[in-house]
C-alpha cells in the first residue's frame, strides 16, 4: 500500500499546475507542447479512474467470448484478434458487437472524450 | 536570417535574376517542413512589380529520392503538371531546380490565395456561401484528376486494394499490440474486396487540410501530392470521407463540409463514371483503419527513441478515434 497522495491526486495537481500556473507563462511551440503534454496528463487521470473497474468487466467478457480462463488482458485481448482473425468470432457472435462498442467505448471516454464520434454515441446512449 | 536560410536567400536570388527576371527576393519565409520536404514563400521583384512565389524542396536542400510511399520532387513536379493539362485547379509549376542551382531537389510554383485549415472550412463564417458547393467541386477535381492518361505518368507505384491491405496488416502485425477492432475491419475488407477492374492515378491525400479554398470560389488548389500512385480511383473519394478530417463536423461527411451525393454528382458531371458508393464505403474504412495503423506507427517512432516528443507519443492514443469510427462503419445497428 502507498502512502497518500494517490497517484490520481498527483497526476491531478501537476495537470491543473501547468494549466493554470505554466501554459500562461510560455509560448509558440513550447507553449503548444506543454498543452499537448497537459492533455497527455489527462489521459492518465482519466485512466486511473476508470480503468480499474472497466478492466475487471473487460476481463470477463473476454474470457466468454474466447472460453478461457486466462486473466491478463493483452493476452485475452490477442486471442479475440487471432479469433476475428481468422473468422472464428464474427459480428454474428452472440456478445462480440456488444463488447467492441463497450472497449471502445471506454478507450475513448480515456484518451479523447472530445472526439466527434464518442459524443455521438453517448446522445446516442450507445454502451 | 539563419544560415542555411540566408543561403537559401542567395541561391533563389541568382535563380529569380536567371528565369523570372528580377533580381532581389524578398520576405523569405518557412511555412513548415516534414520529414519529406520544406516549404518556403518568398517574392520576386521585376520592374517594381512584386510576384508571390512558393518554393517545395527537399529538407536542407539536399537530393530528394523516393521513399516508402512518397514520390519525389521532381515526380510531384509533373504530377502538378499534368494534372494542371487535365484541368485540375492546381499551383502553376514555375521552374524545377537543376543541381546547378544550389536549391537542392525541388520546385518553384505560384503562390495560390485561400484556406487550407480545416478546422475554419468547417465552420468558419467566412466559408458560410461558399460551403455548399465544395463537395460538388471536390468530385469534379477528383473526375479530371482521374482523367490524366496513365500512360503519360512518370514512374508510380501501382497500388490497388489488396495490396493496401497487405501493406497495413503487415505493419498492424509487427506493431504487436492486439486492437480487436483493427481485425474486424482487416477481416471485412478482405471479404470485400471490389474488383480491380480500374486503374487511374490516384491523388492519395485527397483531404480536407490538402485542399486550398477560397471563400468566394471554393476549390482554388489541390495541393500535397507526394502520396500520389496508380490504384483504383474510388480511394481518393473514400479518403475525404475518413472522419478523422471531419474536425468535429461529423455530419458532414465529405471533409466535414458537404454530402456524398453532390461529390458524387460533381464527379459523374465531369466525365467520372458512375460512383458505386459500396466502393466508396470500402475505401472509407481502408482509409479509416489506414489512419488507425498510422497513429500506431507514430507511437513506435517514440518507443524506439527517434522521437521523444509528447505530442508523438500521445498520438497514439488516437487510434481509438478511428476504431470508434470503425464501429461505427461496420457494426452501427
Amino acid at each position: 500500500m502507498q502512502d497518500l497522495p494517490t497517484s490520481l491526486e498527483i497526476v491531478g495537481v501537476v495537470s491543473d499546475f501547468m494549466r493554470e500556473q505554466v501554459l500562461p507563462e510560455l509560448e509558440g511551440r513550447t507553449r503548444f507542447h506543454a498543452l499537448v503534454a497537459a492533455n497527455a496528463l489527462d489521459i492518465v487521470r482519466r485512466e486511473l479512474e476508470t480503468a480499474p473497474s472497466a478492466n475487471v468487466m473487460e476481463i470477463a467478457r473476454l474470457q466468454a467470448l474466447v472460453s478461457s480462463k486466462e486473466t491478463d488482458l493483452g493476452t485475452l485481448n490477442k486471442k479475440l484478434s487471432d479469433h476475428i482473425e481468422t473468422g472464428a468470432l464474427t459480428l454474428e457472435t452472440p456478445g462480440l458487437k456488444e463488447h467492441l462498442w463497450t472497449s471502445t467505448l471506454t478507450k475513448l471516454s480515456i484518451d479523447q472524450p472530445k472526439y466527434s464520434a464518442y459524443r455521438k454515441a453517448l446522445k446516442e446512449n450507445r454502451t | 536570417m539563419t544560415k542555411p536560410a540566408e543561403q537559401l536567400a542567395e541561391a533563389l536570388t541568382k535563380v529569380a535574376a536567371q528565369h523570372f527576371g528580377g533580381a532581389t527576393i524578398t520576405d523569405l519565409k518557412r511555412l513548415s517542413g516534414g520529414a519529406s520536404q520544406e516549404t518556403w514563400s518568398f517574392r520576386t521583384h521585376k520592374d517594381g512589380e512584386a510576384e508571390a512565389l512558393i518554393l517545395r524542396r527537399a529538407p536542407g536542400g539536399g537530393d530528394s529520392n523516393a521513399s516508402g510511399t512518397a514520390v519525389g520532387l521532381e515526380t510531384e513536379a509533373k504530377l502538378i503538371q499534368l494534372a494542371a493539362d487535365a484541368g485540375v485547379v492546381v499551383p502553376t509549376v514555375r521552374y524545377v531546380a537543376s543541381a546547378a542551382d544550389g536549391l537542392g531537389s525541388g520546385f518553384i510554383m505560384n503562390h495560390v490565395h485561400g484556406e487550407t485549415l480545416g478546422s475554419k472550412i468547417v465552420r468558419s463564417e467566412d466559408f458560410a456561401s461558399v460551403r455548399p458547393k465544395l463537395a460538388r467541386q471536390c468530385g469534379e477535381a477528383l473526375a479530371k484528376l482521374h482523367a490524366v492518361p496513365v500512360t503519360s505518368l512518370p514512374p508510380l507505384r501501382v497500388s490497388p486494394a489488396v495490396e493496401e491491405i497487405a501493406r497495413y496488416r503487415e505493419v498492424y502485425k509487427t506493431h504487436g499490440h492486439p486492437h480487436p477492432v483493427f481485425d474486424l475491419a482487416f477481416k471485412w475488407l478482405s471479404d470485400n474486396v471490389p474488383e480491380d477492374d480500374r486503374q487511374t492515378l490516384v491523388h492519395g491525400d485527397f483531404r480536407n487540410g490538402n485542399i486550398m479554398f477560397d471563400a468566394t470560389d471554393g476549390v482554388s488548389a489541390v495541393l500535397d501530392w507526394e502520396l500520389a500512385h496508380v490504384g483504383d480511383p474510388m480511394e481518393d473519394m473514400g479518403w475525404i470521407c475518413v472522419n478523422s478530417w471531419r474536425f468535429g463536423s461529423i455530419d458532414k461527411p465529405v471533409g466535414g463540409f458537404g454530402d456524398r451525393e453532390d461529390m458524387f454528382a460533381g464527379y459523374e458531371a465531369s466525365g467520372g463514371p458512375k460512383v458505386d458508393p459500396d466502393r466508396v464505403k470500402f475505401w472509407e474504412v481502408l482509409g479509416t483503419l489506414k489512419w488507425g495503423v498510422m497513429c500506431t506507427t507514430m507511437y513506435e517512432a517514440f518507443k524506439s527513441g527517434m522521437d521523444r516528443s509528447v505530442e508523438r507519443a500521445a498520438i497514439g492514443r488516437r487510434s481509438s478515434e478511428t476504431e470508434i469510427d470503425l464501429l461505427y462503419l461496420l457494426a452501427a445497428d
